[in-house]
C-alpha cells in the first residue's frame, strides 16, 4: 500500500536500527512519518541518536535493520534517488574556508548537474535569499558562525530538493542569527512546500518551528506529537515560589505540597506541578499568606517541552545533555 | 568521459588549484626547502666529482635531480592533508550527497598536485640552470623534465590521497613525510649507483624506485637523450600512480559508505 509520505515528498521510517561495533544501539528501532511540507523537529540531548538517524536517512550510513523511505525511495536500495531528492545541512557547517561563498555555490550547483547558466543564476538567487550576496566574494574562513550556517542552508537548497535535513542548524548561533534561520526554514516549508527534518537540542527551536516533534532519548522515540499535544499530555502548569527569608523554604515547600507533586526549581525556590491547573494560583497565594510565609517571587510556568522530556525520561533535557557530556564517548558517527 | 563526469572533474580540479594557490604555506616550503638543500649539497659535495667514474664534473648538475623528487614528496603531504581536512570537517559528506563520481573526486584533488608540480619543476630547473647546471639534452628536454616532474608529483599525490582516505587524519598523512624522506636518502641521491660501494646500501638503493626516477632526470641533464632511463622513470611514475589510484579508490569506497 502506498502511503501519503511515499506518494509525496515525505519520510517514512519503520523499526530503524543502527548499531556500532562494541557500542550501544545508537538508534534503537524508531518509527516515524513526516508528511510533505511538514517541519518535523527531532529533539533530544547530545548522543541521543539524532545525527545517526539523519545520516541513515540521508544515505550516508547504512542502517543495521529496519526500513526508511525518503521521498518515496528506499534509503538502502535507492540511495542515488534519495540523494537527488534531498538537501542536507549536517552538523557543523562543512565549508571550505579557502573558497568564497560564490565559489561554494558554483561547485555545489555544478556537482548537482545544473547547466552553466543556471549555476550562476541559482547561486546568486540563493545567496541573496539567505542574505549573503554582500559577502559572496569573501572567503568563507572570514564568515561568522551565522553566515556559515546560512551558506550551508543555501548549498543544501542548490538543486531544489523536496526534502531538507537540518542537523542542529542553529547550535552555537546568537539569537538574531537563530531567528533569521528559523524564518527562512518556516518560509521554505510554508511557501515552497519543502519537507523539513530538523534535529535540535533547543526546546524553544522545536517549539517555535516544528509542526510535530519527536523526542528521542537513548536511541528510542519516547514521545511524538505537535508541541501543543505533547504539552497538553503533561497538562499541568508549574508554580514556583521563592520565600523572602531563606529559612522559610521548608515551610513554603510544606504549603505548596498540598497543591501537587514537586517539580524542578531554582536553588532558593520551591516548585510544584499544580494538580488543579492554573486556576489554583490564587489558592496558593492565599495558603502561603495564611501561613505567614512571605513571598519574594512567584511565577507560573506553562508546561514546556522540557516538562514533556522530564515526564517521559525522568530527566530534564539540560540535565540529560550534561550527563551525555560526562559519559565516555562510544563509537559514533554523529554526536546527536 | 561523459559530460557530467567532465564537469565534476573540472570543478573539483578548479577547487583544488584554488586551494593550492591560496595556501602559500603549501607552495613556499615545497619550493624553498629543496632549493636550500640543492645549494648546500652543490657547494659542499663538489669534490665528489673527483671520484673515478663520476659521470660529470658538475655536482650541481648531478644533484639537480634531487629537488624534483623532494618537491614531489611535498605533494604527498599537500594532497593528503587537503583531503584529510575534508574528511575531518565533513566536507566529504557534503560532496557525497551530490551525484559525485569517486573518480572525479580523486582526479580533481590531484589537479592541485599537478599545478604544484609544474610550478615546482619550473622553479627548480630555472634556478639550477641559472646557477650553472648543464642540460646535456638541450632546451628541447625542458618540457620532458617538466612532464616527468609532474608525473612523479601526481603519482606521489595518489599516495597522499590513499593515506588520507585510509586514516582520515591530517596528522597521519604528515607522519608519512619522514618515511618518504628515508626512502630518498636510501637512494642514489648523493652518488651514482655504481659508486655506492657499501654492499647493503648499494642493494637498497638499487631496489629503491627513487634511484631510477633520479636516473631519468640525470639522463637528460648529464648524458643527453637516452631513451632507456627516461622510459624507466616515466614507467615507475605511472606504476606508482596506478597502484596509488587503485589503493585510493578502494579506500574511497570504504570511506564513502553512502548507499
Amino acid at each position: 500500500m502506498t502511503t501519503e509520505a511515499q506518494r509525496t515528498g515525505g519520510i517514512e521510517v519503520e523499526a530503524l536500527v543502527r548499531e556500532f561495533k562494541n557500542g550501544p544501539r545508537a538508534v534503537d528501532g524508531i518509527d516515524l512519518e513526516v508528511a510533505q511540507g511538514e517541519i518535523y523537529g527531532f529533539l533530544g540531548p547530545n548522543g541521543a541518536g539524532k545525527s545517526t538517524t539523519v545520516l541513515m536517512l540521508t544515505t550516508l550510513l547504512p542502517p543495521t535493520a529496519g526500513t526508511a523511505r525518503v521521498g518515496g525511495y528506499d534509503v538502502v536500495r535507492e540511495g542515488p534517488r534519495v540523494r537527488s531528492t534531498i538537501g542536507a545541512a549536517l552538523q557543523e557547517a562543512a565549508l571550505d574556508p579557502l573558497l568564497t561563498g560564490r565559489e561554494h555555490m558554483r561547485l555545489q550547483t555544478a556537482l548537482h548537474g545544473l547547466g552553466k547558466g543556471e549555476r550562476e543564476s541559482r547561486g546568486k538567487e540563493l545567496l541573496e535569499r539567505v542574505g549573503l550576496a554582500y559577502a559572496a566574494d569573501r572567503k568563507v574562513g572570514g564568515y561568522s558562525g551565522g553566515m556559515k550556517r546560512r551558506l550551508d542552508l543555501a548549498l543544501a537548497l542548490a538543486h531544489r530538493p523536496r526534502i531538507l535535513f537540518l542537523d542542529e542548524p542553529t547550535t552555537g548561533l546568537d539569537i538574531q542569527s537563530r531567528t533569521a534561520l528559523w524564518e527562512e526554514v518556516a518560509r521554505l516549508a510554508g511557501e515552497d512546500g519543502v519537507t523539513v527534518f530538523l534535529t535540535t537540542q533547543y526546546l524553544e527551536e522545536a517549539d517555535a518551528l516544528a509542526n510535530r516533534v519527536g523526542i528521542i532519548d537513548h536511541g528510542k522515540i519516547v514521545a511524538e506529537g505537535t508541541p501543543t499535544e505533547l504539552k497538553a499530555e503533561i497538562g499541568r502548569p508549574t508554580v514556583e515560589a521563592v520565600p523572602r527569608e531563606a529559612g522559610e523554604r521548608e515551610r513554603m515547600a510544606s504549603v505548596l505540597s498540598r497543591f501537587g507533586q514537586p517539580a524542578g526549581a531554582s536553588p532558593r525556590g520551591v516548585a510544584v506541578r499544580l494538580e488543579g491547573g492554573e486556576s489554583q494560583l490564587a489558592e496558593v497565594v492565599r495558603a502561603l499568606d495564611a501561613e505567614n510565609v512571605a513571598i519574594e517571587h512567584l511565577q507560573l510556568h506553562a508546561p514546556s517541552l522540557d516538562d514533556v522530556f522530564l515526564a517521559k525520561t525522568g530527566r530534564s533535557l539540560e540535565g540529560a545533555a550534561e550527563e551525555e557530556a560526562e559519559a565516555p564517548e562510544s563509537e559514533a558517527v554523529g554526536s546527536g | 568521459m561523459n559530460g557530467a563526469l567532465r564537469i565534476q572533474v573540472s570543478q573539483l580540479a578548479r577547487r583544488s588549484v584554488l586551494r593550492t594557490l591560496r595556501q602559500p604555506a603549501q607552495i613556499v616550503p615545497a619550493l624553498v626547502f629543496p632549493l636550500f638543500l640543492l645549494a648546500v649539497n652543490a657547494s659542499g659535495l663538489q669534490d665528489a666529482t673527483n671520484l673515478p667514474g663520476f659521470p660529470t664534473d658538475s655536482y650541481l648538475t648531478f644533484v639537480l635531480a634531487v629537488p624534483f623528487i623532494q618537491g614531489a614528496l611535498f605533494s604527498v603531504m599537500n594532497s593528503g592533508t587537503d583531503l584529510a581536512r575534508d574528511i575531518e570537517t565533513g566536507f566529504l559528506n557534503r560532496l557525497a550527497l551530490t551525484p559525485l563520481h569517486g573518480a572525479a573526486l580523486l582526479s580533481g584533488l590531484l589537479a592541485g598536485s599537478f599545478v604544484l608540480g609544474i610550478v615546482q619543476a619550473a622553479a627548480y630547473l630555472s634556478v639550477g640552470l641559472l646557477a650553472g647546471a648543464e642540460l646535456a639534452a638541450g632546451p628541447a628536454a625542458i618540457p620532458v623534465i617538466l612532464a616527468l616532474s609532474v608525473s612523479i608529483t601526481v603519482a606521489f599525490g595518489t599516495i597522499g590521497l590513499f593515506a588520507a582516505l585510509r586514516f582520515g587524519s591530517g596528522e597521519a598523512v604528515q607522519g608519512l613525510f619522514p618515511v618518504f624522506f628515508v626512502f630518498l636518502f636510501l637512494s642514489s641521491m648523493a652518488l651514482p649507483l655504481d659508486l655506492l660501494t657499501t654492499d647493503w646500501f648499494h642493494a637498497i638503493a638499487a631496489a629503491n624506485p627513487i634511484s631510477y626516477l633520479l636516473a631519468a632526470f640525470r639522463s637528460l641533464l648529464i648524458e643527453g637523450w637516452e631513451i632507456g632511463p627516461l622510459l624507466l622513470g616515466f614507467g615507475i611514475a605511472a606504476a606508482i600512480m596506478a597502484v596509488g589510484m587503485f589503493a585510493a579508490s578502494s579506500a574511497l569506497k570504504t570511506r564513502l559508505v553512502r548507499t
